[in-house]
């Protein structure tokens, strides 16, 4: 038993294990966070949502999942097969295949690779492959429009996403997503408050790139019947759906780790402990959040309409109390454990909340036009993320320098800043104002 | 040491392959898509020399950016009209004289610095924070030629927009 333990084979067994864990959760997570996205939708029309299918529509993601691969399949008979067949295993093999890097706890993570940042980017922008080559292969008019806005729109703002994120790899000083959290440790703040611009550039790119409204013109139904997956059905369009899924939490993941401080508690430089105890209130703070929770669900439990659903309701109850346990019970377990517990469930928690801002920004904005999308993008989003870098550089150099501190020159820096965004803004319209004639 | 033998032979063959493949394909989509798998073969080969920072370039710069604005290019033109056309043109002869001369230089270089090749038993270890090597010779020996470079590339862009907008 001892060998079968010892390091160099843990070192192997692990990333696989882990693989297999985030293989087979994904599915699962994207199904609930549609059913999120379709609650929250029906929170802000003031709406109930999905009710049918177990407690609260809480079974619906494997109902709408059972519809789907029951679906049949069709190939358009002028579609390129091949390419046809390929098209969405591309997209899901690069979403999936991001997840190597991603850290979702200190221990938690398949590869930590000194290059990690850039090894998500460059995987993640490999998927516009599948939908470039999946809208041509479809050999349909609307297919390959949406496929060609989705090229022009992920060129455009990945330029400006990833400027945003260098702001923030500046302070970190490393590439690899690991260390990029352990800087925020050590500095004792999260990055979004040193460059909350990066941030915001940040989300406003990675919503576009992962064709989301308000920037959903590469599916934009009323335009493009569904854009590049217009003649895809079945199990391929599920591959599709999955890949957006899978990419929608990488960024919210990327995002996470390097403006939100990853898997660390909020207040993570900050210990106190209980009187006679080593338990610290804020790492008791899950635990309770998740009893809380659980105690709702059995409340709610005997009141639901049909037997089945209180049963469903019962079992979700008595789950949350399971989760409840485990969090509660690493308090008193070593400190690795408690870290990785704790953190997985912070870096979830973030990674949720990044994500509710998606779907808010979904529900509230109207989408673009494509040629008002180019303008931001490339008139406004990119100049700015430049100046960012450019005043965060020098903040940081100052600070270096200087020995000034970081907090008052990041200030500095964020208020030059939005004052050239104020400028741009204000010249955006002007030149907005003027009638488009320069083809001639 | 062997599995750096095999990995090696695979990204090379597959790089090849892929090369001829795309050469010899009638249609220009999947005569792209031969290219990118030969571009990503080759950031294997680059892997395998544990020059991570170059293989990560080598991804996102030419198969993330360069090959996606060729492939949004190649579905802009009349696809139709280049499956017609002859795909191989009438100066194989001169072609044919160039690739001889060419492969004849090649081997004429390998046979006279032969003495100077050596096995290559073991990869050089490298520093593993190979991102700050790469940034250290290129903002300190090498900053000159840089931006050189750089400003060729500007001027180069520049010149794109001034041809493709008559009226600036």
């Amino acid at each position: 038993m001892q060998h079968l333990l010892s390091p160099s084979i843990m070192r192997l067994v692990l990333p696989v294990l882990y693989a297999v864990v985030i293989v087979a959760v994904l599915p699962l997570m994207a199904g609930y966070i549609v059913l999120m996205e379709r609650k929250v939708m029906a929170d802000m029309q003031a709406r109930l949502g999905p009710m049918r299918v177990g407690p609260h529509g809480l079974l619906q993601p494997i109902a709408d999942a059972v519809k789907l691969l029951l679906k049949e399949d069709i190939i358009p008979e002028k579609a390129d097969r091949l390419m046809f067949w390929l098209a969405p295993l591309v997209s899901v093999t690069m979403a999936l295949l991001a997840y190597a890097a991603l850290p979702i706890g200190p221990a938690f993570q398949i590869a930590d690779l000194n290059i990690g940042l850039l090894f998500i980017l460059a995987v993640s922008s490999l998927g516009i492959y599948g939908i470039v080559l999946g809208g041509w292969a479809s050999n349909s008019h609307y297919s390959l429009l949406g496929a060609l806005r989705s090229a022009a729109q992920l060129v455009s703002y990945e330029t400006a996403a990833g400027l945003g994120l260098i702001s923030a790899l500046l302070l970190a000083g490393s590439l690899s997503m690991h260390d990029i959290v352990m800087a925020q440790y050590d500095q004792g703040m999260w990055f979004i408050f040193y460059v909350p611009i990066g941030f915001f550039i940040y989300m406003v790119g990675s919503i576009a790139e992962t064709n989301r409204a308000p920037f959903d013109l590469p599916e934009a139904e009323s335009e493009l019947v569904a854009g590049y997956m217009t003649e895809y059905s079945g199990f391929r369009w599920s591959l599709y759906f999955l890949a957006e899924y899978a990419n929608m939490i990488i960024v919210a993941g990327i995002a996470t780790t390097l403006f939100l401080g990853g898997w660390l508690r909020p207040f993570a430089g900050y210990h106190d402990h209980m009187p006679g105890t080593s338990i610290e209130l804020l790492d008791a703070l899950p635990a309770l959040l998740v009893f809380g929770v659980a105690l709702y669900c059995l409340f709610l439990a005997p009141k639901q309409p049909v037997r089945i659903q209180k049963i469903v309701m019962a079992l979700v109850g008595g789950l949350c109390l399971a989760i409840a346990g485990v969090l509660a019970g690493s308090l008193f377990a070593s400190p690795a454990v408690l870290q990785g517990v704790h953190g997985a469930f912070w870096f979830l928690a973030k990674v949720f909340g990044y994500l509710y801002f998606f779907l808010w920004f979904r529900f509230t904005f109207p989408r673009y036009r494509f040629d008002q999308l180019m303008r931001l993008g490339w008139r406004f989003l990119i100049p700015l993320a430049l100046v960012n870098l450019i005043t965060m550089a020098i903040a940081l150099l100052i600070s270096r320098e200087w020995g000034w501190s970081l907090r008052l020159t990041s200030i500095l820096a964020i208020v030059v800043t939005l004052a050239v965004a104020m400028f741009l803004a204000k010249n955006d319209e002007v030149d907005s104002a003027v009638p488009v004639a320069e083809s001639e | 040491m062997v599995l750096n033998s095999i990995l090696f032979y695979f990204f090379s063959a597959l790089a090849v392959g892929s090369a001829i493949l795309m050469v010899t394909r009638r249609n220009v989509v999947h005569g792209a898509v031969y290219l990118i798998t030969t571009l990503l073969a080759t950031a294997g080969v680059f892997l395998l020399l544990q020059a991570e920072f170059l293989f990560i370039v080598q991804v996102i710069l030419y198969v993330g950016g360069i090959m996606v604005l060729f492939v949004f290019v190649i579905m802009l033109v009349n696809l139709d009209v280049s499956l017609l056309q002859y795909q191989f043109n009438r100066q194989r002869f001169v072609a044919g004289v160039l690739a001889l001369a060419l492969g004849a230089q090649i081997f004429v270089a390998i046979k006279m610095g032969q003495k100077s090749l050596f096995p290559m038993t073991r990869v050089p270890q490298m520093s593993p924070k190979n991102t700050e090597a790469v940034a250290d010779a290129l903002f300190g020996h090498f900053m000159l030629p840089f931006e050189i470079a750089s400003i060729l590339l500007l001027v180069a862009m520049i010149g794109a927009v001034v041809m493709a907008k008559r009226r600036v």
